[in-house]
């Protein structure tokens, strides 16, 4: 009991004062999940737009798949994209393995569907006749997407923090596609792995901390975007 | 000018608008009427190329629409289309009339300018950073109808603008129809299944019925000498009553409805099936035999037991059974000294000239 204590009361000095190691991991897993988030929704919400208001052969079974990806394991989508970028995959030559750029491609991937599925139900709640209004007011393709994205902002935001919140709490794919590596692809979740393991409880617990720490800002954003949605 | 040829949109097996042909020049308010379900708001999405039709064509000043998402986003950056449900988007009145502008590139003070010329025009002057999802619903139609106005279009496109509001926004959506086509010049389109408001906002009317326009004339012609007793029906024309005609002599014809003749003026055959309707103010009312037939204008006296009286306003309708029911309106005062009253023997009298003869 006295462990933990030790490990609580170490990992509270080592956040406030800003250890640098601390620091250095928790910023390079915010710079990999927010860019791989930013990424994600790029392809996730043109990609949700297009496929709920067209209408095309096989639309219930490509929904359907997306929703089933919702929950893939995060190994699953890690093993995808090791094979992918390996040496002997078929982007092996852009050498991304054990890198951020390799573990920005894993998370993008792991989310993409939550987030367009999300996306379509968002897209779903707007009135057939606010996309015939927008169009009747001579909007091209591309200003009626952004019009009616305007129209769901809330909804298709919390899409994005959602999103935001399963490529930063993943760790199987970070592991295999980062590698761990000390000051380059360490994260907090491979960390916190990491440190239990070799018996650092306070840099575990702190790294935990900030992470629930993240978890805690998005929760908090989530419930006043969806407030702000209601009003 | 618009003018559409023989336009057709079939969904399915189901045939939405049946070849449709229309011109509808500048600067004229053009009604669509017909009832709910009839094909209207399919017409009007056609026009404004929102859905494309199955056949025919649609040529708006002189060019002709075609499937080409270029030239449709180019066409109907020249109309303005309101729909039936009044939709603003989820911000301020200002960013919703400003959307078409934006869309077109317009900005800066031009911008600024011309949305706010536009609130001015549907009086919501003042309106401009409220919410617009928190206006009323005859609010709401004014932004509607300003946000599509604020780009000039040539062709407004009104979907039964006025079919969720109360009296009082209607009237003044009413208001603002008329002084934009006055002021501007604007061709409106107005879909609607109000009779009223087709009746006198509207300079021509088409009648929409199962799809296809049973008949097309000024209010007088459409609301006056339907030509069919369906439409006679829709238009709220009282005295509908089908005959066979049986004699005809110098324009004159004497029908025969239930065993009853009515003389009517029309050129139509022995033998002939047809409609009548007789318009309940053209009928006059007397007590017991009332008078002989040949000391009046009127060439139809007829006898009839009264049925139903019910009051209209400052009037009261009258049914006589007079081997088919015939509705006559007359005042209150006329009730009380005629003492009409159910069961009472009356006679009928009305021109043949009031006789009006339609397809059967």
């Amino acid at each position: 009991m006295n462990d933990i204590i030790d490990g609580f009361t170490q990992a509270i000095q080592l956040i406030i004062t800003l250890n640098p190691e601390v620091m250095e991991i928790a910023m390079r897993t915010l710079m990999i999940s927010l860019t791989a988030t930013l990424l994600a929704s790029l392809v996730a919400i043109p990609l949700g737009w297009w496929i709920h208001f067209h209408e095309f052969s096989g639309k219930r079974v490509v929904i359907n798949i997306i929703q089933t990806l919702y929950a893939v394991p995060t190994v699953l989508v890690g093993l995808f994209v090791y094979l992918l970028i390996s040496s002997s995959g078929p982007l092996g030559m852009l050498g991304l393995l054990f890198t951020p750029g390799g573990m920005i491609i894993a998370q993008m991937l792991l989310v993409i569907p939550m987030m367009i599925g999300l996306t379509i139900t968002a897209f779903s709640g707007v009135d057939r006749t606010v996309v015939d209004t927008i169009t009747s007011l001579g909007a091209t393709g591309y200003q009626s997407m952004v019009a009616v994205i305007k129209e769901v902002r809330f909804a298709v935001f919390a899409a994005v923090i959602l999103g935001f919140g399963r490529a930063i709490s993943e760790v199987g794919a970070a592991m295999m596609i980062g590698g761990n590596i000390r000051g380059y692809t360490r994260v907090l979740t491979t960390s916190i792995a990491l440190e239990t393991s070799m018996g650092n409880l306070p840099l575990s617990i702190a790294l935990g901390l900030i992470l629930l720490g993240i978890a805690l800002v998005i929760t908090v954003m989530l419930n006043i975007v969806q407030q702000r949605s209601r009003t | 000018m618009i003018e559409i040829t023989g336009l057709c949109r079939k969904v399915g097996d189901r045939v939405l608008v049946k070849d449709v042909s229309i011109t509808i020049p500048d600067g004229m308010i053009f009604g669509i009427i017909g009832p709910s379900g009839s094909g209207k708001t399919t017409l009007m999405r056609m026009i404004d190329l929102l859905d494309n039709p199955t056949r025919g064509t649609i040529v708006i000043n002189g060019i002709r629409a075609t499937r080409d998402k270029k030239q449709q986003l180019e066409l109907r950056r020249k109309m303005g289309m309101v729909f039936q449900k009044p939709i603003v988007l989820s911000t301020t009145v200002f960013e919703n009339v400003s959307y078409g502008l934006r869309f077109r590139g317009v900005k800066g003070e031009e911008l600024k300018s011309r949305v706010l010329e536009a609130i001015d025009l549907v009086g919501l002057s003042g309106y401009e950073d409220r919410y617009a999802p928190t206006l009323s619903g005859g609010e709401m139609q004014r932004v509607a109808i300003a946000r599509s106005m604020v780009t000039r279009p040539e062709v407004l496109l009104l979907d039964e603008p006025t079919a969720n509001l109360d009296p009082a926004s209607t009237e003044k959506i009413e208001e603002l129809i008329r002084a934009i086509n006055s002021r501007f010049g604007t061709m409106i389109i107005i879909s609607t299944h109000d009779l009223d408001q087709g009746q006198h906002i509207a300079h021509r009317i088409a009648v929409v019925i199962g799809g296809m326009i049973t008949q097309a004339g000024t209010p007088e012609e459409v609301f006056h000498r339907p030509l069919n007793s369906e439409i006679a029906k829709f238009v709220g024309l009282e005295n509908v009553i089908g005959g066979t005609v049986t004699k005809t002599e110098d324009g004159l014809a004497a029908i025969s409805i239930h065993g009853t003749e009515v003389e009517a003026v029309t050129n139509e055959g022995v033998g002939k099936r047809i409609f009548i309707s007789i318009h309940p103010d053209d009928i006059t009312l007397h007590s017991g035999q009332g008078i002989e037939k040949n000391t009046t204008s009127a060439r139809n006296c007829m006898m009839g037991t009264v049925t139903v009286t019910t009051l209209s306003g400052p009037f009261v309708l009258v049914t006589l059974d007079c081997g088919f029911p015939l509705k006559v309106i007359v005042t209150r005062r006329s009730v009380e000294d005629l003492g009409i009253q159910p069961g009472k023997e009356m006679q009928a009298c009305f021109k043949a000239s009031a006789v009006h003869v339609m397809k059967s």
